[in-house]
């Protein structure tokens, strides 16, 4: 035999390989919508990038009849490739081949490019497209659940991780995701859930449909489980690599430079925010009126709104923004914003991204539903998140800064590098309404009328207190600044924290509120 | 997204705030203060079985139901002395989570 038709021989084991579950699988994972674990993978990465290892793997399975089964690829593909010319690690589950279900080779093929990524410290994207455990495998696949998670925590803070759910991922298999970095979810294909509807119908009575209990929007929007929403697969992957280009490869990287751009013309700062605090504008737009080319990227768009964060660029760098947003729920803190926001702020501070925080808030949101589910723990993480962070922290109050929200929101006293406030700026222990009810009690109850007492009074606190000044001569923050001066202000104070250098208590890890 | 919304009034320390709602905060259950004369259901499943009846004199601890859920029968106890006003359920009913069972009162 000569070489060449040993080259022929791979060519054709090749081939037959990668056809997965064989063209009927594949017309019905075409019939619901989906592209296969190969389409996806060459849709996502640069052209020509692609390269696949354990290709050739087989199952492990002994029992109930497996033994003379084929799988090709044990349903999962593994490799690396580009991303705008940045090396990746990624997998994607094969739904055709068994149904994606993961038995011990195909946890060992996920856990063998896991522990590629983190050894040379690149990104890890996961394609989750899979019914669950490969019940005929038994505890092996439990076993290779486990190995998973636990490589899924030791990556963390160290590479990015990103998972893409397109398709069911039931049961144990959620929590990979759920460690990683950045879940992305598409309408209609994307479904997780630890235990189905009808488990659900049986055990508890309860009418749900899968859409309803664990689709996109749900997880988007209601759970916070997802970070990123597309309605198509392809939105989700172009997601994806505009999150890459954002972020830096690991934990000892800097996000890659872009070319620096000023805003777009036109969008002026002063006229979106209304004086008076009371009355909402969209934050986005002052967001906008700041970043390099108007750009920003949000983060967690859909879920608990009342709080921003996402990434924009100054002067070419990769920045986090978090910020409050009058116009849901008048930008309070609550329990699902403390979350969002203090997992955001503890990616940036995992990897290098400096942390801009805009702040326009009255404070934490009142009710018996928040205190029972415990705002107290989940508050607390934002206090925490921000306390922790030791990168570059920027803060601008645009207005209001009542009370505990005033402290959370990156304040002077957890170590924010610069506090810059607005003209409009109140800080104050509360709003003048509440403070002058409670200071001047007495006064407006023995008033003969007490309502124009009560006016009264709330006029005089506002004076004295709804503005920037009394916690400027504190020093608490360091300059009241003209809203148009925001941005130049937030470059130069980046440029002179390029270098900081400010670190934690020795430990081997703090007990953040979980 | 936003921008489409009603504005609406949220009050916050005495100062009313314009803003939008998120469906969570519309959908958030108003707390009720418990009143201890009535029995719910803490989880949905089936009464399979009903041990009292209305004007019977009950004493503390005694059970009332067996409510079945999550594969487990739980027994629905008389939390004080008293009698049974009232019977919203019946044997075989399969009831929602926080559904009202049976009202009681307690002796004077």
């Amino acid at each position: 035999m000569s070489l060449r038709s040993n080259v022929l021989d791979l060519r054709k084991r090749k081939k037959e390989v990668q056809k997965g579950g064989g063209d009927k699988a594949i017309e019905k994972q075409v019939k619901m919508g989906k592209l296969t674990a190969r389409e996806r993978i060459l849709a996502l990465l640069d052209k020509n990038s692609f390269h696949e290892y354990d290709l050739f793997v087989e199952h492990a399975a002994k029992d109930f009849g497996m033994e003379g089964k084929t799988l090709h690829g044990d349903g999962v593909i593994i490799g690396t490739g580009t991303i705008y010319d940045k090396p990746v690690c990624i997998f994607a589950q094969d739904f055709t081949v068994a149904g994606g279900s993961l038995g011990l080779m195909h946890a060992r093929k996920i856990t063998k490019i896991m522990d590629h990524a983190l050894k040379m410290r690149v990104p890890l994207i996961g394609i989750n497209d899979s019914g669950g455990a490969r019940i005929q495998e038994g505890v092996n696949s439990l076993a290779g659940y486990g190995e998973i998670f636990f490589r899924n925590t030791l990556a963390s803070g160290v590479i990015p991780q990103i998972s893409v759910i397109l398709g069911p991922c039931a049961g144990g298999a959620v929590y990979s995701p759920a460690l990683t970095d950045f879940v992305f979810v598409v309408e209609n294909i994307s479904k997780m859930f630890i235990t189905g509807p009808s488990v659900v119908k049986s055990v508890l009575g309860e009418e749900v449909s899968m859409e309803e209990l664990g689709g996109a929007k749900v997880h988007a929007e209601v759970t916070g489980n997802a970070h990123f929403y597309a309605e198509t697969e392809m939105e989700c992957f172009d997601q994806i690599k505009t999150l890459i280009s954002f972020i830096p490869r690991s934990n000892l990287k800097k996000a890659l430079p872009h070319k620096p751009k000023n805003p777009l013309k036109g969008v002026k700062v002063e006229d979106i925010v209304p004086a008076d605090p009371r009355i909402p504008y969209d934050m986005r737009d002052v967001l906008k009126s700041i970043t390099d080319g108007s750009e920003f990227f949000e983060v967690m768009e859909r879920f608990a709104p009342n709080i921003i964060v996402g990434f924009g660029r100054m002067n070419g760098e990769t920045v986090g923004f978090v910020a409050n947003q009058p116009m849901v729920l008048a930008g309070v803190l609550d329990i699902d914003s403390s979350d969002k926001a203090a997992r955001f702020i503890r990616y940036c501070d995992a990897f290098n991204i400096p942390i801009v925080t805009m702040e326009d808030l009255p404070g934490y949101l009142p009710g018996v539903d928040q205190e029972h589910a415990g705002v107290i723990r989940h508050g607390a993480k934002i206090l925490y998140a921000y306390s922790e962070a030791t990168v570059p922290k920027i803060t601008v109050i645009v207005r209001k800064a009542y009370g505990g929200g005033y402290i959370a929101m990156n304040s002077r006293h957890l170590r924010a590098d610069f506090v810059f406030a607005w003209p409009t700026a109140e800080i104050a222990v509360m709003g003048p309404e509440g403070a002058a009810n409670i200071v001047f009690r007495k006064e407006i109850a023995e008033a003969e009328n007490p309502e124009e007492m009560r006016q009264q009074k709330i006029e005089e606190y506002k004076e004295k207190f709804a503005n920037p000044y009394v916690a400027a001569a504190q020093g608490y923050i360091d300059e009241v600044i003209e809203p148009s001066e925001t941005r130049a202000r937030i470059l130069h104070a980046l440029q002179v924290s390029e270098n900081k250098s400010a670190s934690m208590p020795a430990k081997k890890h703090g007990i953040p509120p979980f | 997204m936003a921008e489409e919304k009603e504005l609406k009034n949220l009050v916050i320390q005495g100062a009313v705030y314009k803003t939008t709602y998120t469906q969570r905060f519309e959908n958030r259950v108003k707390y009720i203060t418990p009143d201890p004369n009535e029995l719910y259901s803490f989880i949905p499943g089936t009464i399979i079985d009903l041990f009292v009846k209305t004007k019977q004199k009950v004493k503390e601890g005694e059970t009332l139901l067996l409510l079945e859920a999550m594969k487990m029968e739980n027994q629905v106890r008389m939390p004080f002395d008293g009698e049974i006003v009232k019977i919203h359920v019946k044997k075989g009913e399969v009831i929602p989570n926080r559904h009202l069972m049976i009202e009681i009162k307690p002796t004077k």
